[in-house]
């Protein structure tokens, strides 16, 4: 048993990781002056939600249902309270911390479809209120299982529906995906998108980023078997093969769309693929998950370019990566399932098991889908009447990095170092001798 | 005296900077700029979306020479920096009135 806590310990960590490789690969794409407030997005998710996860997320999303597998008692584990050294193997705890990172990436996942232009105060308070309100009890509905034996009451999609979802597909990809494109729409598109030319400033980030989430990835989708056993073999497999397949699937695209097989294009088709055999990780063969990256590269390969033809600014593509992407995979179950892959799974319309999975799988997918854009809809409305979402458009055409935080990422010119006299200032400042903003006159003109 | 001024292709400067060398050019000033001609620019493609890149990458020579090495300095240039394809460059002469070297303060000619 202790093995088994070792491994999901283990894949916690691994699954920490992609945030930080999530900043790389959404930092990479932005802008010279907002990388730095891409990054912070990223690491400002994993601030609030990791806290909030800790005080009641767990409880919320974990906890015995109190609404007809909607949601969990926010009281029975309040504080994390009676969990600490129980059970003796330690598996609870490591389950709280691995779950902690789900929730942690997938607020940070939204981050990418408002990039260059939303005030941090208002981006970390709309990731406390939608970790709140939409994600912990879309967690609860899809991965907490009843148990007959403790007597605990689990989600309904999990329990009462039966879509099969291994490692997030629904709850994770759809569930950020879909909010993306509501707060997208709420935000509002970047000045000058989509005439101005907002090209990528770091491809080898963008690549790097892929990279650590596709490493980080294997904790995510393997470790979600909570064991060290032949399932989280099959999963990690099977994001082995489907991940690869992306890749091919996007370029494919690529080459006969545009001529070119891109960098940005094979970073993007590692996310694509491993976005899709999340959720069919566990119920796939390896025909099956090549084809479901085979597909989900090439769909959102071609789905990236939605926004143009809608007119949304989701600025690094989170809808045609992850809401398509996630809708793929948690719909090819119905038809890739196969019980030679996992004797709990099924057999999806491809192996003769009917229409039925397939059902299930798109009420599921529909049902989170139109739950997270109804309130993410609802939340960012909010933030915009009150505090507001937007940075000013001076401070968004100079550079959200230097507006918000202070900063710029890089340092070119020799010419524009204030030199030993802003040292002098920053003492001063510190010291109280004048006030903090009285330097900045001479930054922003 | 006469500021001459090349506007080359990049991979060309090591062969023009070795030509000036052979027509006795002292020194010389680079600068990397852009900017476009009868070449126009090129088109890059991000996740399907593109970009057209108006300004093509450039290396600016500039070179302070007697009146007498004028013609030489130039037809050096010409002959190290010509591809034949579009986008080789140009080059012009315009005259100088005053030279100083810092350093010592000499002036006109002595200074260059």
């Amino acid at each position: 048993m202790e093995g088994n806590t070792a491994w999901v310990l283990t894949s916690a960590a691994l699954v920490l990781l992609m945030t930080p490789g999530l900043a790389f690969f959404y930092g990479g794409m932005v802008r010279t002056k907002s990388v730095l407030n891409m990054l912070m997005m990223c690491f400002g998710a994993m601030a609030v939600v990791g806290v909030l996860w800790l005080v009641f997320g767990y409880s919320l999303a974990f906890g015995d249902d109190v609404a007809g597998g909607l949601l969990g008692d926010v009281s029975q584990f309040l504080g994390l309270s009676g969990l600490l050294g129980a059970p003796e193997d330690g598996s609870t705890l490591a389950f709280v911390a691995f779950q902690a990172m789900f929730a942690i990436i997938t607020v940070a996942l939204i981050a990418g479809a408002v990039a260059d232009r939303v005030r941090f105060g208002a981006w970390l308070l709309f990731a406390a209120l939608w970790a709140t309100v939409v994600y912990f009890p879309v967690a609860h509905w899809v991965f907490d299982f009843s148990n007959e034996d403790t007597g605990h009451v689990g989600g309904w999609i999990a329990n009462n529906l039966g879509a099969l979802d291994f490692a997030g597909g629904t709850a994770v990809h759809i569930n950020a995906g879909a909010a993306a494109l509501a707060l997208a729409i709420v935000v509002g598109k970047r000045r000058g998108w989509p005439k101005e030319p907002m090209k990528p400033h770091n491809l080898p980030f963008v690549m790097l980023g892929a990279g650590l989430l596709w490493f980080g990835w294997f904790g995510f989708n393997a470790g979600s078997a909570l064991a060290a056993n032949g399932l989280a073999g099959v999963a990690f497999i099977n994001t082995i093969g489907a991940t690869c397949a992306a890749i091919l699937g996007w370029l494919l695209i690529e080459r006969l769309r545009d001529g070119h097989a891109t960098s940005l294009g094979a970073a993007s088709g590692v996310v694509a693929g491993l976005v899709a055999i999340t959720p069919a990780c566990a119920f796939v063969d390896v025909w099956g998950a090549l084809a479901i990256g085979l597909v989900a590269g090439g769909l959102c390969a071609l789905a990236v370019g939605l926004k143009y033809r809608f007119g949304y600014d989701d600025s690094l593509d989170v809808v045609g990566v992850h809401l398509v992407g996630g809708l793929a995979g948690t719909l090819l179950i119905g038809l890739f399932g196969t019980v030679n892959a996992n004797p709990d799974g099924v057999d999806g319309l491809f192996y003769g098991g009917g229409v039925e999975q397939l059902g299930k799988q798109v009420v599921g997918a529909v049902a989170v889908m139109a739950y997270s854009l109804v309130l993410t809809f609802g939340i960012a409305y909010l933030i915009k009447i009150t505090i507001g979402l937007r940075i000013p458009d001076e401070a968004e055409v100079n550079g959200i990095d230097e507006a918000e935080h202070a900063e710029t990422a890089y340092e070119y010119s020799a010419l524009r170092s204030g030199g030993a006299s802003s040292i002098g200032r920053a003492a001063d400042t510190l010291a109280g001798k004048v006030p903090a903003n009285a330097s900045k006159e001479g930054a922003t003109s | 005296m006469k500021l001459v001024t090349a506007i080359i292709k990049p991979f060309t400067l090591d062969d023009v900077k070795a030509a000036l060398e052979q027509v006795g050019v002292l020194g010389m000033t680079v600068s990397e700029v852009q900017g476009y001609g009868r070449q126009k620019g090129h088109t890059e493609v991000y996740r399907g979306a593109e970009y057209s890149v108006d300004f093509v990458p450039k290396v600016r020579i500039e070179v302070l020479v007697d009146d007498a090495l004028g013609d030489k300095v130039v037809d050096a240039v010409v002959e190290a920096a010509r591809t034949g394809k579009i986008g080789d460059g140009k080059v012009w002469v315009t005259p100088v009135d005053t030279v100083v070297r810092v350093r010592t303060g000499e002036r006109g000619t002595d200074a260059l």
